[in-house]
């Protein structure tokens, strides 16, 4: 083995993640495991959460507020967006502390360090799939059937964690460089929020500006799931391609960022 | 070949190190460089630069064992970083053979919310164990640890010493063909210290290398035939340990174990050299030893009546003893140009960790400070108490966060009937086992 000094942009020892992948599953299940020890009602908070947000939004948004909702009953309208959304904002806040929370390890034992937001945004999916239970009574009591598209929704949640880890490496990047950035991330995934469909219809946006709304990969997962729950609604296609190129490059170049301070984090930080 | 390095360097910008920066300072820096005809823009680049390291080579034979030995700040800890690949070097390159372990520091990556079952694995996977060897030696490491009864139970819930031994024992059984050993790194704990160097003999005799960074001139000649010694980020002696720690201690001698000196105060120290009762230049003490500091310090100009305190600290920063003219009343009736000054500590029963010496100095009026130093030499208790006659079930754990020296009591427990029980520290000599 040879240990040089960083070599080029393009250096992201993808084949040493590849070769950590056991540690990857141990850091997962640490996650896991730790994040609902000691807490009195353990991972029904992972249902709670989206629940209470779906009554609060139901109440505001659609009794008072009376937002279109492509025909859907509120509750299942806001809680198919919720739940991707819930996985993506908690996935992006853990990736921007991933490098930092851990700097203990960091300055004293080497492994590849892409380990460390890549740990946050998988153990994130084991709420989202104890949360997606909820909607199944949801769906029996409005009796609405899903569409052949929930074959899709595993895509789905793959490019909403493709998402959370691109944003998520120049986040934790740069929250290395500047401590700023966890004050701002809070505010900067509120701000997501309204730029995603959560709270209103993809359709509300003009078709002729479809393409770069698309360019928030959110768009096309929360749409994404919205049809392959209900199966209301068209499948988001040129939206979906306009997200899947957006989270691609913007994860390339996360890459290039995160690695450029990989050899030096534990000086840094 | 094990390991090969060619011409490596490391470079820091000064201040990298200590903080992080607020995007506010950046800001600030664009504005004032926008402004001020790029004044913010060439900070970056007028921050002062420091080679911890420079253009150190050097090879290891497999199976060798080579002691690494320097001052403080002398490089040694950054090489051992780099090594262990924490961080990476600016320049230059090293070829390495084999998996590479460190007993840099136990315990890292553990959780105090996971049982020591859980912190096994998890910490045996972040120290590069595969869940298969994890699995073939787990009975074997918490056998070593003594902690079969609470495998079970969160190690928050664990004692100290109970926590270090499954530490330890985790990282002993990893089994690397390349072991990096940072005494520096674990030093408050002389238990474990002395565990460490009975696991580095064990893996050099297994003919694995092991690169040992040490202040233990003892232990390094002992245990490794060869010696690298690191001055100010160069190689400067590579060779015998013999020759190489006998050269080093010279010029210790002749040099200095910690220089505070900065030029501009009225009295300033210029190094702390630390005999023990024969006059031997060492940072190794029993417990009752004579601690006897040579202090060599520098006054512009003739300073009246000064007052000077000397004070040994533990390694988490709390005062154990203190000498002060300002308590004594014996301050010198002046101090002018270079000069020297002994303070003895007599027999101190001081507990086995690792201390440092703070000194500083004050006017004739005891308020203006003229210097003020800490960390201005750093010594060891050797042993455990077990080998000062306590043999009490935590009498071999790490005392890291024990502040307290211990001088003789009795307990008197009426209700057994039996006489008053005496307890005091006794020398060495007499209370440590034959081997």
């Amino acid at each position: 083995m040879q240990i040089r000094p960083t070599a080029g942009w393009w250096d992201f020892r993808l084949g040493e993640v590849w070769a950590s992948r056991e540690l990857l599953w141990f850091l997962v299940w640490k996650d896991v495991k730790v994040r609902y020890k000691e807490t009195v009602i353990g991972a029904a908070w992972a249902v709670l959460q989206p629940v209470f947000t779906m009554i609060v939004f139901t109440i505001f948004f659609g009794r008072l507020a009376k937002l279109p909702s492509s025909g859907l009953p509120y509750p299942v309208f806001y809680l198919a967006a919720l739940l991707p959304w819930s996985y993506f904002a908690g996935a992006l806040s853990g990736c921007t502390n991933a490098i930092v929370e851990n700097q203990r390890i960091i300055t004293k034992v080497y492994f590849p360090r892409l380990l460390l937001p890549l740990s946050v945004v998988i153990a994130g999916l084991v709420d989202l799939a104890i949360a997606l239970v909820v909607m199944v009574p949801l769906l029996i009591y409005y009796g609405i059937t899903p569409s052949v598209g929930l074959l899709l929704v595993p895509a789905f949640v793959l490019m909403a964690l493709l998402a959370a880890l691109a944003f998520g490496l120049w986040l934790t990047t740069l929250n290395v460089m500047y401590r700023d950035v966890r004050y701002v991330v809070p505010f900067v995934i509120q701000f997501f929020m309204f730029a995603s469909p959560v709270i209103y219809s993809a359709s509300a946006v003009p078709a002729r500006w479809q393409w770069i709304y698309g360019l928030n990969p959110m768009v096309g997962v929360i749409e994404g799931f919205r049809w392959a729950l209900t199966g209301t609604g068209r499948p988001p296609g040129l939206i979906m391609l306009a997200s899947f190129v957006a989270v691609c490059a913007c994860l390339l170049f996360g890459l290039v960022f995160f690695s450029r301070i990989d050899g030096s984090v534990a000086d840094r930080i | 070949m094990a390991i090969q390095a060619v011409e490596v360097g490391k470079m820091y910008r000064l201040g990298e190190r200590e903080s992080y920066t607020a995007l506010r300072d950046v800001l600030a820096n664009l504005v004032r460089g926008a402004l001020g005809r790029g004044r913010g823009a060439s900070a970056r680049a007028e921050r002062p630069i420091l080679w911890s390291l420079r253009n150190v080579s050097f090879n290891v034979e497999q199976g060798d064992t080579v002691g690494i030995i320097g001052r403080n700040g002398a490089g040694k800890s950054t090489l051992l970083k780099i090594l262990a690949q924490i961080t990476r070097p600016t320049e230059g390159h090293i070829e390495l053979r084999g998996k590479v372990g460190s007993l840099l520091e136990v315990g890292t990556g553990f959780h105090p919310e996971l049982t020591g079952r859980d912190n096994v694995y998890l910490c045996g996977a972040i120290l590069g164990m595969t869940r298969t060897e994890i699995q073939k030696k787990f009975d074997e490491i918490v056998a070593f640890a003594e902690v079969e009864r609470f495998i079970d139970t969160p190690v928050k819930r664990y004692s100290s010493g109970m926590y270090m031994r499954l530490a330890f024992a985790i990282a002993a059984h990893l089994e690397p063909e390349i072991l990096l050993v940072d005494e520096v790194l674990a030093v408050g704990d002389v238990a474990f210290q002395k565990k460490c160097i009975g696991k580095m003999g064990d893996v050099s005799k297994q003919g694995r290398t092991v690169l040992f960074v040490s202040h233990n001139m003892g232990a390094v000649n002992s245990l490794c035939r060869r010696s690298i010694w690191i001055h100010e980020g160069k190689v400067v002696a590579d060779g015998k340990s013999q020759s190489v720690v006998a050269d080093y201690m010279q010029a210790m001698g002749s040099g200095s174990l910690v220089s505070t000196a900065k030029g501009n105060e009225p009295l300033f120290i210029e190094r702390v050299v630390l005999r023990n009762a024969r006059g031997e230049v060492t940072d190794q003490f029993d417990s009752g030893d004579d601690i006897c500091l040579d202090i060599e310090y520098v006054a512009n100009g003739r300073i009246n009546r000064p007052n000077l305190w000397v004070q040994i600290a533990n390694s988490i920063g709390q005062g154990v003893c203190i000498a002060n003219t300002m308590f004594d009343g014996h301050s010198p009736d002046f101090l002018e140009g270079p000069g020297k000054a002994t303070c003895v500590f007599r027999a101190p029963r001081l507990t086995p960790q690792a201390y440092a010496i703070w000194m500083g100095t004050r006017a004739a009026d005891g308020v203006t400070l003229l210097s003020n130093s800490k960390d201005v030499a750093y010594f060891s208790v050797m042993g455990s108490l077990n080998d000062y006659g306590l043999m009490g079930p935590a009498a071999d754990v790490f005392l890291s966060d024990f502040p307290w020296p211990i001088f003789p009591y009795e307990w008197h427990f009426p209700a057994t009937g039996k006489p008053p029980v005496s307890v005091e520290m006794r020398a060495a000599a007499t209370a440590r086992k034959p081997d």
